[in-house]
């Protein structure tokens, strides 16, 4: 892996976590009104993969989102304008937090009803195969999504259609508030259900920034070659709660500790260090990010709330709600 | 009595009936160990163990195909479905399996299981957490629907829910789940399903609300007290209490129908038939509906696509100066 790529993985990491803990303290701030659900301690999944895409490949993720969307190019104006409910949200405030969009970044969008994206993304998959466009679709989910009926029905259909697209479970331990272990038959919750669908057991380190580039680069190029779907499951674990209101009780004592020692952007920083990249160089980075972050925040405050007029926009293809309202 | 909101309401409804009858288990996602994300089964796991407080996986249609099971076969289960929102995943084995056991098995079968979900606006949810399908239940047939507004009448029809030989969506409005409060009778009482209430009398017009939005066209009706409104908390949709509502508009000849889901084809629109069906000759002007919007639900702008108690308020005093 070049430099360039690593410095890369680099930025979409510190960019991903100075945006979310921005996000938290907006929150705190009354600022943000809905809930949200932060990639904390989960960048290096949003990041791997992001930095190996192409830029007219097609994500889809949940609604922990914020992450994929910003990795994918989606400017932060946009994502905290929408946070927020300002004009220059993403999709002006009327989605919030858990739908964040921006086709023309190829962040195709936050599902909230878990599971029903997959679906969605083999479909995508399938039009660039038809087209010949040689697109891939990058489909991100939880540990809680591979117990649900159309996460069983998309693989089937991938793998019976060799379709290019990549499913990414980010196994952070919970659906929500209940350990995953607790409530499917294995133990890894993707990974070993991939031989039902004839694909191979791909079980990688999540928080580890590099191990999940090398391993979407893998994955995309053999969907990109024709080769078909593939089915990933990155460990990790999400260091904040499911959502905005969740102090996260319901954690065995140490559990987080644990996990906060394999914090993915500080293990990336200290292996960049030890290859002898320059401090300076990751700090630049570092400055440049929250530079870019105060921004954003700054120009999405200083920008309008939406107001009434676009409630009805949007509805129908001629950009409003026709007969009534 | 106690003072409770709708959630210790309902959370002393279901130990009151777990406690009366073994057959009664619950299900669902986060609903054991965690105590619910709204916290409405909080205790019952430590109370009453994991085999009649079950934690699920996240898989609705699973759910709810699992609890017709139990229920066809001896146990009266009660699934919370997190949200009204995540219902949609299990909406076959609603509409296609629980709605029609009874009919499809010429009465040898029935599945008498209660879905409890919060529904509605007013957590700032967005699209797929603010939504209010109650509509789709009704018209697909077999099922109950009830949507209590306030906590005395949410422990009292869920305890009738679950004694019941039908199965009952019981909608739980997220809005008020903690602002509204009440005293709560201790023990164990039960409201029959099927019945209104007229929570303010008048001569006026005839409002018609339930859930959430029963206290907003209440702050409505309050602030114009010059309307004479008369308002009835619907509780129970379906089977519909078309008495109290037939007897009251005769009075009134005027009718307003307050609900947040969308206009086009929500329940109001049933009920407009329904009204103008039985009272045609006594109606003085065409019947209102004050709805949520023909749009999907808005994050930001909930507060606008709600109707609220200003919008209420507003399409009542035009009401009152229409004429036929």
């Amino acid at each position: 892996m070049d430099r360039a790529t690593r410095l890369a993985l680099y930025r979409s990491l510190v960019e991903i976590r100075v945006l979310e803990k921005r996000a938290y303290d907006l929150f705190l701030q009354n600022l943000v009104k809905g809930t949200s659900h932060l990639s904390l301690g989960q960048e290096a999944v949003a990041a791997g993969f992001a930095v190996a895409m192409r830029k007219d490949d097609y994500t889809f993720c949940t609604y922990r989102g914020h992450a994929h969307t910003l990795a994918r190019g989606a400017p932060m104006v946009g994502v905290l304008g929408e946070l927020m409910g300002r004009k220059c949200g993403l999709m002006g405030g009327k989605g919030g937090s858990m739908h964040l969009t921006s086709v023309e970044h190829g962040a195709m969008g936050s599902y909230a009803i878990v599971g029903a994206h997959l679906p969605v993304a083999a479909g995508a998959a399938w039009s660039a195969q038809v087209r010949g466009t040689d697109q891939v679709s990058v489909c991100f989910f939880g540990d809680g999504t591979t117990n649900i009926g159309a996460f069983h029905e998309a693989l089937n259909l991938a793998a019976v259609w060799k379709l290019p697209v990549i499913f990414v479970c980010e196994n952070n331990q919970y659906m929500e508030y209940t350990p995953i272990r607790e409530v499917t038959a294995v133990a890894n919750p993707a990974a070993d259900r991939a031989c039902a669908y004839g694909l191979e057991k791909i079980l990688i380190d999540g928080n580890d920034a590099d191990v999940v580039h090398r391993t979407a680069r893998e994955c995309i190029g053999k969907a990109r070659d024709g080769g078909g779907p593939s089915l990933v499951e990155a460990l990790t674990y999400r260091t904040s709660g499911h959502s905005r209101a969740d102090p996260g009780k319901y954690r065995p004592v140490g559990e987080l500790d644990d996990w906060l020692k394999k914090d993915p952007v500080v293990l990336y920083r200290v292996r960049l260090v030890g290859m002898g990249i320059e401090e300076n160089a990751l700090r630049d980075i570092e400055r440049a990010v929250e530079r870019a972050v105060d921004e954003a925040t700054e120009a999405a405050k200083a920008c309008p709330p939406s107001g009434v007029e676009v409630i009805e926009k949007d509805v129908w293809a001629d950009g409003g709600s026709s007969w009534r309202n | 009595m106690p003072q409770w909101n709708i959630i210790q309401a309902v959370n002393d409804a279901l130990r009151i009936e777990m406690k009366r009858d073994p057959r009664v288990v619950l299900l669902g996602e986060d609903i054991g160990k965690f105590g619910g994300v709204f916290r409405a089964t909080a205790g019952l796991y430590e109370e009453f163990g994991e085999t009649r407080v079950i934690d699920t996986p996240l898989a609705e249609g699973g759910i709810i195909g699992a609890a017709i099971g139990m229920a066809m076969y001896g146990l009266k289960p009660v699934p919370e479905i997190q949200f009204s929102d995540f219902i949609f995943p299990a909406f076959d084995q609603i509409v296609n399996e629980l709605g029609k056991l009874r009919y499809r098995s010429g009465g040898q079968y029935s599945a008498p299981l209660v879905i409890r979900t919060p529904v509605g606006g007013g957590i700032k949810g967005g699209h797929y957490h603010s939504q209010s399908p109650e509509a789709l239940f009704i018209h697909a047939g077999g099922l109950q629907v009830v949507c209590p507004s306030n906590p005395v009448d949410a422990k009292g029809l869920l305890l009738s829910a679950i004694r019941g030989e039908d199965p009952v969506l019981f909608l739980e409005p997220k809005r008020v789940y903690r602002a509204a409060k009440g005293e709560v009778p201790e023990g164990d009482y039960t409201i029959p399903i099927g019945e209104a209430k007229v929570v303010r009398e008048g001569k006026g017009m005839t409002v018609l609300a339930y859930g959430a939005m029963l206290h907003e066209a209440e702050a409505a009706c309050a602030e114009s007290p010059d309307l004479d409104a008369e308002l009835i908390d619907l509780r129970t949709l379906w089977p519909l209490d078309l008495e109290t509502v037939t007897r009251s508009v005769q009075k009134t000849g005027r009718c307003a129908i307050v609900h947040e889901a969308p206009r086009s084809c929500g329940f109001g629109a049933e009920i407009a038939a329904l009204v103008q069906e039985r009272c045609f000759y006594h109606l003085e002007a065409p019947i209102l509906r004050i709805a949520g919007w023909d749009t999907p639900f808005p994050y930001t702008l909930e507060n606008d696509y709600l109707p609220l108690a200003p919008r209420i308020r507003k399409g009542l005093g035009e009401l009152r100066g229409r004429r036929p």
